[in-house]
């Protein structure tokens, strides 16, 4: 392994995070304090924390419905994004957004919503934005493959080469859209990287569940946006486990097999790097075990702040309909 | 003190929606304008004209044929701090970005516990007239004041255009500013300086004793022409301009129909679940007992508008129908049509005679 171990460990520590956080997640769901859709990315964490490890926190980062993942790893604040999950005041969104409206402006987290493909214009218009104002913050962009269908994406694309924004979009493809599969939404043939690099925007893919390749990808292409050679466009093959959106699994349903849920779930992306940290000698077992003791302390204490912290007062329900 | 020669200076609404633009770009750089033909030949109907040169191509953009797309772009430059206002030559091509300023723009400042802004104006052209037709000439006032999170103005003279467009630009909200083709070519006093209409806040343009008009952008116009028509018939027209259609100035309306106890709202759109019904259900709700007579409504039939000037000139309401509904209410005769004399002879598809056409 080439990468530098300080950085292994770190990306191990974002996906073992994440994974533990969305677990408990899903393991306190259905006490229905969590009164609001929740969109786990249980399976899908090694992309959020490859390509978020490029980024500084000056850069900035927008995402969809699927975002815990992405939240976490850029660094947005745990407590605030399960009191808003739980309807609090402490909430990051003061309870208005919920699990689908995360944002942490102290890391550069600026908005997720879960309109499909409705974010990508927004990031491409922050990349504009900073452009305009002559900073060079790098803007990231997640969205799943039903997006790259979109209008948006397209129209975003063409304007975000046109003016060589400073953007890196990230399509995670989990090869459903809900339930419905990916070969009854597009042509077999098509090819989003060709359909991209025809506008001049750079593109490369890969392994979704394989964290250093996407660490290496994202390196190269976040490097490349910051010497101003424009936007780059990312996409990464990945599978989520569990339902759509919900704390269950769902394969029972019929719309995909079982089968293929376990070809995927050899592949966890965890479970993956940590043989591979193992066998380098850069983790041993007692590691992950404080590794997995110190998280789970923060997750503790973090589910306790928003259990504890007050509901919004009623009059909160027609403030912020307008800025001052 | 200082003289202030600009009182008297005349131009026209174009001219006072594009000093308020490269006023308001003069003073913040964060300022900028996208819009399809904003720097071409024509300057959208002259409202852009000359903004490029003076202020550079990174500020005064023409732009992708993306509605939806270029929205959001706008949207997330406010995020970082711009201020863009984004042009449409008509109301009806602007559709396309209904996502973008519906579920974003309207909601961002609200879903994010009011942890962010997004001041941008967009501003939407009403094409009326010379077969426009179907898909050029929707006034769509009413979808947007629907929303929560939007503002949407809509001035009637030069003056408040350039005062409104001026608090829209500066407003740290969404703001839908439209403009009524017929509009552009008016003229009026407007000082050179720069100054604010404050939005949300309506004009009483006429005072009057007997009957309240509530009106807005060209329809002030005809209410006030009604107004002088009826003058001479010793009826007293008061004409409530809205300038801003939301947030709607309750206070103003109902200090009018306290003072005439009757009301006729007039809007430029279909009359089901519009402004005006609106109005009246406002009226209705909080001051009929002020009320003399029932409240009246002129809308546009509910039909998408028809193209050939013949059906136009049913489409439209005339000064005469305003004038007849307001003697109803009155309870007096129908205006005989012989007394409106020229009135009638304008047909309803042209601003005025000497149009030559197309717009």
């Amino acid at each position: 392994m080439k990468i530098a171990k300080k950085i292994a460990l770190s990306l191990y520590r974002h996906i073992l995070r994440i994974r533990m956080i969305e677990e408990k997640i899903a393991q306190l769901y259905s006490q229905q304090q969590m009164r609001c859709p929740v969109h786990l990315c249980i399976g899908q964490e090694a992309i959020a924390a490859g390509v978020c490890a490029n980024l500084l926190k000056k850069d900035y980062l927008l995402s969809n419905h699927r975002s815990h993942g992405h939240y976490l790893a850029k660094g947005g604040s745990l407590r605030q994004m399960l009191a808003e999950i739980y309807g609090k005041l402490t909430g990051c969104s003061r309870g208005k957004g919920g699990s689908m409206h995360l944002v942490d402006l102290t890391v550069g987290i600026l908005g997720t919503t879960p309109i499909v493909g409705g974010i990508i214009p927004v990031a491409t218009g922050v990349a504009f934005g900073t452009q305009m104002k002559g900073r060079n913050n790098v803007t990231a962009v997640f969205f799943g493959d039903a997006a790259t269908e979109e209008g948006v994406f397209f129209e975003s694309l063409n304007f975000a080469a046109l003016k060589k924004l400073p953007a890196l979009f990230v399509c995670e493809n989990n090869f459903f859209s809900v339930y419905s599969p990916l070969a009854v939404r597009q042509p077999k043939e098509r090819d989003n990287l060709a359909l991209v690099r025809s506008l001049g925007i750079k593109a490369d893919k890969g392994d979704g569940n394989n964290v250093l390749e996407i660490y290496e990808l994202a390196k190269k292409a976040v490097a490349s946006i910051r010497k101003g050679e424009g936007p780059y466009y990312l996409e990464f093959d990945t599978y989520r486990w569990r339902e759509h959106c919900g704390p269950n699994f769902d394969n029972d349903l019929g719309y995909r097999t079982e089968e293929d849920f376990l070809k995927w779930k050899k592949k966890c992306p965890l479970d993956l790097f940590e043989s591979k940290l193992i066998k380098n000698n850069i983790l041993d077992l007692s590691r992950i075990e404080n590794f997995k003791q110190n998280i789970q302390k923060e997750i503790n204490s973090a589910i306790s702040f928003a259990k504890n912290s007050p509901y919004p007062e009623s009059k909160e329900m027609l403030s912020e309909v307008y800025a001052d | 003190m200082r003289i202030n020669f600009s009182m008297n200076r005349q131009i026209n609404l174009a001219q006072a929606v594009l000093e308020a633009t490269a006023q308001c770009m003069r003073d913040d750089r964060s300022v900028y304008i996208m819009g399809l033909g904003v720097t071409d030949p024509k300057g959208v109907f002259g409202t852009t004209l000359g903004l490029e040169k003076r202020f550079g191509a990174k500020r005064v953009l023409d732009m992708p044929v993306a509605e939806n797309g270029m929205t959001g772009i706008a949207i997330g430059s406010a995020l970082v701090g711009m201020r863009p206002i984004l042009t449409h030559q008509r109301v009806d091509f602007m559709l396309l970005s209904l996502d973008q300023i519906i579920n974003n723009a309207a909601k961002w400042h609200y879903m994010f516990g009011g942890k962010m802004k997004i001041p941008i104006v967009i501003r939407l052209l009403v094409g009326r007239g010379w077969g426009q037709g179907p898909q050029h000439s929707q006034s769509l006032q009413a979808l947007f004041a629907h929303i929560p999170g939007l503002k949407v103005v809509m001035p009637a003279t030069p003056y408040d255009a350039k005062g409104l467009l001026i608090s829209s630009i500066e407003d740290n909200n969404p703001v839908i500013f439209i403009e009524h083709r017929w509009l552009h070519n008016t003229l009026g006093n407007v000082p050179l300086e720069k100054y604010r209409v404050p939005l949300g806040k309506a004009k009483v343009v006429k005072q009057g004793k007997d009957l309240t008009i509530v009106s807005s952008s060209y329809t002030t116009l005809e209410a006030i022409k009604v107004a002088e028509l009826l003058k001479r018939d010793g009826i007293s027209i008061e004409v409530v301009d809205l300038r801003t259609i939301k947030p709607l100035d309750e206070d103003t309306i109902e200090k009018s129909v306290r003072k005439t106890g009757r009301l006729l709202v007039i809007d430029s759109a279909w009359g089901s679940f519009g402004v005006a019904a609106e109005i009246l259900a406002l009226v209705a709700e909080k001051m009929h007992h002020l009320l003399k007579c029932a409240p009246a409504r002129i809308t546009f039939p509910d039909a998408p508008t028809p193209t050939s000037w013949a059906l136009a000139n049913h489409y439209y309401p005339q000064v005469k129908d305003i004038i007849n509904r307001v003697k109803k209410m009155l309870k007096l005769k129908q205006e005989n049509q012989k007394r409106l004399g020229t009135v009638l002879n304008v047909p309803l598809d042209v601003p005025d005679a000497a149009f030559k056409g197309p717009f």
